[in-house]
């Protein structure tokens, strides 16, 4: 009886081999690349909101400082969010009659809520905490991006957690001096590295990275 | 995954599935029952199955661990007929720690009538902190100089009367406290958004701007000269517009 297989499909059966490993290769890649894209992450894609809220017009054009309305970013792990109240302390008396306003008005007659779509929102098993970031010299932009050029708000990071992780490898290349924090266009004075590693020291920042890369610090 | 064995599944369960503690029901019932040989390609189709099976149970429970059924600041609640997990508090509630029996230290009134003094200590760190506040809270109507005004002012809000007006250079401290606990006129109060702590910082700042503005050039030292024409090039405060940021659309 002869042989079922010519010689040559000792090559294919090798080549199928090696390629299934590539084949396995590929596979991993296009999974790492779609969990990080926007698709998933939602970074970049602008979200609208009930109201155009633009932070362009407020912050760069107005110069209302980020406080004004998160009133809370330095003492509390939530940054706050801008009551009703808030937005009509000004448009009580400035574009009375703009259509586009008509849901915050209706909010401040009835005292219904303005349901507005959360921009940057961590899974619930991570604990953020803007206040101590704050405090540690972390700026807004930071993370949050150039949120005076942001007409409509958009997420400008992934928010995954190698995203966290990278700064808290290496705190150095991003803290600021404490009175820069708000300050949005920030350039350092000096290297970044030689200021920074100077802050961590001065801000009693954790540089044996026992609580910053500590599971704990965050998942609780 | 259930531990639990469906009703009427009598599925023999495969020797090696159930080493590993899996149940037979888990992988369809018809390719478990027609494996003829060990190497048979259909081996594979229960354990693709199974693998199907658990990254779908897998993506179910991301989501739960993703939104968890917790309350987090300000999230919507079904549970509430107004729709918010942020409770309002009852009238009266006071919360641990939060009795504000100090009269002077919370409405700003010694008596009744507006404090003279501060409820504390004024010293530099307490000014700068004001310094600091006002220009968040107070600048976009008042502008940083306290002239009334500020950006918000340009742009059609009613103007309110300068710091360094004969009324309210006489102002005792107490009174700026009381506006920005209680709002006066147009201007909405501020009591949600700063601290009464930080309402006299505010108020010690306020009368420092007033002192800077009517004050005799002539009785500062020539070092104290040099030092505020060197700041003269910085900004007064951190945080305030970007240069060139007003050429944005320019209001409606």
């Amino acid at each position: 009886m002869s042989q079922i297989f010519h010689p040559s499909t000792n090559t294919i059966s090798k080549v199928t081999l090696l390629g299934a490993v590539f084949f396995l290769a590929a596979l991993l890649w296009v999974f790492g690349v779609i969990v990080r894209s926007p698709y998933v992450t939602e970074a970049n894609v602008v979200r609208q909101q009930p109201v155009p809220f633009s932070h362009k017009h407020h912050v760069a054009g107005l110069g209302i400082e980020c406080r004004y309305c998160h009133t809370t970013v330095e003492t509390s792990a939530f940054a706050g969010m801008p009551s009703t109240k808030t937005c009509m302390t000004c448009h009580s008396q400035i574009w009375v009659d703009a259509p586009i306003l008509e849901p915050v008005r209706a909010s401040y007659r009835t005292d219904q809520s303005i349901e507005w779509t959360r921009v940057n929102d961590l899974p619930d098993f991570a604990y953020f905490n803007h206040s101590i970031h704050v405090k540690k010299g972390i700026g807004c932009e930071t993370c949050h991006g150039p949120v005076d050029d942001m007409a409509l708000a958009w997420r400008a990071n992934s928010l995954n957690m190698e995203w966290c992780l990278d700064c808290h490898r290496d705190p150095a290349r991003y803290v600021r001096p404490r009175d820069k924090v708000f300050e949005i266009g920030y350039k350092p004075a000096e290297d970044q590295r030689v200021l920074g590693e100077r802050l961590m020291k001065e801000y009693a920042i954790d540089t044996q990275r026992a609580v910053l890369m500590n599971c704990s610090t965050c998942h609780r | 995954m259930s531990a639990e064995k469906p009703q009427g599944c009598e599925v023999p369960a495969r020797p090696g599935l159930r080493r590993k503690g899996l149940h037979a029901c888990c992988a369809p019932a018809v390719a478990t029952r027609f494996l003829t040989s060990q190497f048979s390609l259909l081996t594979f189709c229960p354990l693709l199955a199974l693998m199907l099976a658990t990254s779908l149970g897998l993506a179910g429970c991301r989501q739960d661990m993703h939104d968890q059924p917790k309350a987090e600041p300000l999230e919507r609640s079904d549970f509430f007929p107004d729709g918010r997990s942020a409770r309002p508090w009852v009238v009266g509630t006071i919360a641990r720690g939060q009795l504000r029996e100090d009269e002077h230290l919370y409405t700003g009134k010694v008596h009744g009538r507006h404090a003279e003094t501060f409820p504390f200590p004024v010293d530099a760190r307490v000014l700068e902190r004001g310094r600091e506040r006002f220009d968040i809270y107070c600048s976009p109507c008042h502008s940083r100089l306290g002239d009334g005004n500020g950006m918000i002012v340009q742009r059609g809000f009613r103007r309110p009367t300068s710091f360094h007006d004969e009324r309210l250079r006489k102002a005792p401290p107490g009174y700026f406290f009381d506006v920005i606990t209680n709002g006066f006129g147009t201007m909405f109060d501020y009591a949600d958004r700063i601290v009464p702590e930080d309402r006299w910082a505010i108020a010690a700042y306020i009368k420092a701007l007033q002192l800077s503005q009517n004050t005799d050039p002539q009785i500062l030292t020539t070092a104290e000269r040099v030092r505020i024409d060197a700041m003269a090039g910085t900004p007064a405060g951190e945080g305030g517009p970007r240069q060139g940021g007003s050429t944005e659309e320019g209001g409606r």
